[in-house]
């Protein structure tokens, strides 16, 4: 092993992980790469030796600021990095998202993992590169030209004789900054990058090896739980702390209304969070879920704002000869992760260390700082793997709630959520309601669109949104919400219309707290953008796709619309067709600048029951240089069953004073016998940046969706989730 | 405190328990170190902590540890390694059927226990003995295919 797995190290055994002094002989790729002999490096992104080390064994770390929330980064950035750098992946190990070794690269969101993180880290290794090859010319005796990096050595292009990254740099600072000029290799020679790399956790993973922070166990340990209040906004009034007196070593830890228990067995944790005899006030604070449409027509707002403005839709509208309008709803949902949220946390002595999965250890680090009255320079945030969370779930939640316990009793404290807490009290993703109104051309065209939604605000420069522990003990936080970037692609960008309006009512609040979810705001918004512009096309009574591409004049995205209807033998003729399987297209350019996707799909309805069945899903997608052609299908495949569930069956329910939906029966999601065929074709293009594909193609999928039940049936539903009841509602109006 | 022998991945282990109803997750977690089985409800609705009890996939959120004497369980853990992956484990690798991996041990659990009694599924029955596992990512092709690729059958 290298110095920098030093003899302080994580190791891991029996399949937990346990933090002591001693030695694993495990892998590179295998161990987390023990990191405590690297601590005083910098942190700094300018900084090559803040993104790698190169050790005397011809081995590299690299330090990695995004961290893989389950959607492949954790191979694709290493090959980004092997490329540039001239080494084998497998000399690559990969540090992810610790506040003290890895530079902050931003939250691992928004589709960023490759098209900011990697593309920063490639930088970085193209940098370390070209240092590698000076300090060779050096040692060789020859000019740099005549050099090049290859398997970890640096050599004559003639041949002869090479040597050894770990020769010429071993365990010593490169001290250079990040070279923005440092040329990139032609992507004509990559070997590395667009190969389908397995990914190394996925061994690990299917053998029960992997260590998520769920299996951390630090010495000295404690279990605990959070007893969230009853209802939202609930206050304790009195707290029977004997009522737990039979369970041993159980204590309780109040700071005014943040409420936990404490054990040193688990599962006497659990009973004692059951057990604990508390009073609390009464709350009824809140909309319920049936009131929510109503609740954003009436605000109150923030502001009104206008987003696109082309042309003159209003004048347009009010003299065209063929008018069509329609309101699309999307409920809140939540994360739903498989496992609720977990840290482990260890405050003491005026110092922090807290094992999250947060999907922004450094943006959690100072929020915790603030939290704990630290120094943020006193607080260690380290990634660990969690469930997958799809944006910001409970898990920053849970490491606060670890921080809080910890401090209050100066030894380790791990808290897990339980079902009903991830269910009850994750953050949601929020409602959103759009109003379409557009009119046909006499060519057929769409002549003038005009969106009009109704939206929570998030609030500008909020740097972490509320959390509950610091929230619940009345601490204080920088207080507002945050949605990410809901309002993007809510009009008809891709297709050429001449008059464009698109307006937004900005609400001042979201009726659950809100946080970003998967693609924030851009499936609801092209559910209604391509669901409306099918219900143009039927209108038109032209064919959908045709319609479509009529519209579009970006190569890229007529490729990906002509390949997605070639992946389902789309054969042209207006919607609604002669019934049984209908068939439907939804096109996104994503953000209106990054990767373009087609989705089409098959489906039918039982008209007696209302029960939606989907046959088939294709997908062409787009998202320019493709680093490892399977990690992105995975990710593609995954983007479109999530969002399948969560078109059809996802709706958070809750009354006046909680949420309702607390556990898989009450808050179902797709199962095995829901899974449809599922169709993909990546197009590469190597000469082109690499973009995201987390999110991109989750966004086309309620719509192809919606389209494929209106061929099917004729009936078109603007409501998500496709319950049997809204079917049949939709069935019984009939045609819209 | 009571004691309770239970036969884990083939061998006999004494475990203490105060509570008789302890669930068998909790005992394979942290009394044994055996973390592979995952808590994700604790209400037997997702699959994430399944272990084969005699054969048969079993929640072992629900298990009572006093239940589980007698009988004999196996883990993930029991299956395979990493370097010496259980042909479903290998097939798991093969599909690259994992994303953030924390329902992927009911998966392979419920998955080995369906090809012990069936060494052929159709589709149908391999989705039809998942129906119980959730996964959130959307990994559900790549376990299908997975399953498929034991079987020996074209993958979907």
């Amino acid at each position: 092993m290298t110095a920098l797995l030093s003899r302080r190290t994580l190791i891991k055994s029996g399949g937990a992980m346990i933090v002591g002094l001693s030695l694993s002989g495990r892998g590179l790729a295998q161990v987390l790469p023990a990191a405590e002999a690297a601590l005083g490096k910098t942190v700094d992104a300018g900084e090559l030796d803040g993104f790698f080390a190169v050790h005397e064994n011809n081995s590299v770390t690299l330090f990695c600021g995004k961290v893989d929330l389950g959607q492949g980064l954790r191979i694709a950035i290493r090959q980004m990095a092997a490329e540039e750098l001239g080494i084998g992946v497998d000399r690559i190990a990969m540090v992810e998202g610790d506040t003290a070794l890895t530079p902050d690269q931003g939250a691992t969101a928004g589709s960023s993992g490759i098209m900011r993180g990697g593309v920063q880290i490639r930088q970085a290794a193209a940098t370390a590169r070209e240092a590698l090859i000076r300090l060779a010319a050096e040692r060789l005796g020859q000019p740099a030209e005549a050099l090049e990096a290859v398997n970890g050595e640096v050599r004559p292009k003639a041949g002869g004789k090479g040597v050894g990254y770990g020769a010429l740099i071993g365990n010593k600072r490169f001290g250079l900054k990040l070279d923005a000029k440092a040329p990139l290799k032609d992507p004509g020679t990559y070997v590395v990058v667009g190969k389908p790399l397995p990914r190394p956790d996925v061994p690990e993973k299917v053998t029960g090896h992997h260590t998520y922070v769920h299996d951390l166990k630090v010495p000295g340990m404690l279990h605990g739980r959070i007893l969230r209040p009853p209802s939202i906004g609930a206050k304790i009034i009195e707290v029977d702390e004997a009522s737990i007196r039979n369970i041993p070593g159980a204590q309780v830890v109040r700071l005014n209304d943040f409420l936990g228990v404490v054990a040193e067995e688990e599962w006497d944790a659990v009973q004692a969070a059951r057990t604990l005899k508390a009073r609390w006030s009464e709350s009824a604070t809140l909309i319920g879920h049936d009131g929510v449409r109503d609740w954003m027509r009436a605000g109150p707002f923030m502001a009104d704002e206008g987003l696109t403005k082309k042309g003159d839709a209003g004048a347009s509208l009010a003299g065209a000869a063929q008018r069509v309008s329609g309101t699309y709803y999307w409920p809140l949902h939540t994360h739903g992760s498989m496992g609720p949220s977990c840290a482990v946390a260890d405050v003491r002595d005026g110092k922090a260390t807290i094992w999250s999965a947060s999907q922004a250890t450094h943006r959690l680090r100072l929020t915790l700082a603030k939290i704990l009255t630290l120094q943020p320079e006193n607080v260690r945030v380290i990634y660990l793997d969690g469930a997958g969370c799809y944006g910001m779930n409970g898990h920053d939640d849970a490491s606060a709630d670890a921080a809080l316990l910890s401090k209050a009793l100066s030894r380790p404290v791990r808290v897990q959520w339980m079902r009903e807490d991830e269910h009850g009290w994750d953050p949601k993703g929020p409602p959103q309601l759009l109003a379409l109104e557009a009119a046909l051309g006499a060519d057929g065209r769409i002549a003038a669109w005009r969106t009009e939604m109704w939206i929570p605000k998030a609030t500008a420069g909020l740097p972490n949104i509320p959390l509950l522990g610091p929230a619940e003990a009345g601490i204080a936080q920088v207080q507002g919400i945050s949605t990410g970037l809901i309002s993007q692609n809510a009009g008809p960008m891709s297709y050429n219309v001449p008059n464009v309006e698109v307006v937004v009512h900005w609400l001042k609040d979201s009726p659950l707290r809100p946080s970003n979810i998967r693609a924030p705001g851009k499936i609801a918004n092209c559910f209604a953008v391509e669901g409306f512009v099918d219900e143009l096309a039927a209108a038109a009574k032209r064919d959908p796709v045709e319609f479509r591409l009529d519209g579009l004049s970006d190569p890229r995205g007529i490729e990906v619309l002509k390949r997605t209807a070639a992946l389902l033998g789309w054969k042209p003729r207006p919607s609604p067709g002669p019934g049984g399987l209908g068939r439907g297209i939804a096109y996104v350019h994503y953000k209106n600048n990054e990767t373009y996707v087609a989705i089409g799909m098959e489906a039918e309805v039982d008209r007696a029951s209302g029960a939606i069945r989907v046959h088939r899903i294709a997908c062409a997608h787009d998202c320019g240089l493709v680093i490892n052609p399977d990690a992105l299908r995975q990710q593609i495949e995954g983007n479109i069953l999530q969002t399948l569930s969560r078109t059809l069956f996802e709706e958070v329910t809750f009354d006046r004073a909680r949420v309702t939906s607390v556990d898989w029966a009450s808050y179902p999601i797709l199962t095995f016998p829901d899974v449809p065929a599922v169709l993909i074709e990546v197009i590469d293009r190597p000469r082109e940046p690499p973009l995201g594909a987390g999110e991109a193609a989750t966004t086309p999928v309620p719509a192809a969706l919606a389209n494929a039940i209106f061929d099917a049936t004729g009936a078109r539903l603007r409501n998500v989730p496709f319950t049997p009841e809204r079917m049949k509602q939709a069935l019984a109006r009939g045609a819209a | 405190m009571a004691s309770y022998t239970i036969s884990v991945n083939g061998n006999s282990l004494a475990v203490d328990s105060r509570d008789p109803d302890q669930p068998l997750l909790y005992v394979l977690r942290n009394s044994l170190g055996l973390t592979g089985a995952k808590f994700g409800c604790g209400l037997g609705q997702c699959g994430a902590c399944t272990v084969i009890v005699d054969g048969e996939a079993t929640r072992s959120c629900q298990m009572p540890v006093a239940a589980a004497v007698g009988r004999k369980i196996t883990t993930i853990e029991g299956l395979g390694a990493p370097d010496k992956p259980h042909p479903v484990q290998a097939a798991f690798i093969a599909e690259q059927a994992a994303q953030c991996g924390y329902c992927t041990n009911g998966m392979v659990m419920t998955s080995t226990a369906l090809l012990a009694r069936n060494g052929k599924p159709t589709l149908g029955e391999a989705k039809e003995a998942l129906a119980g596992n959730l996964c959130r990512c959307g990994t559900h092709q790549r376990i299908l295919r997975a399953v498929m690729r034991v079987a020996g059958r074209v993958a979907p």
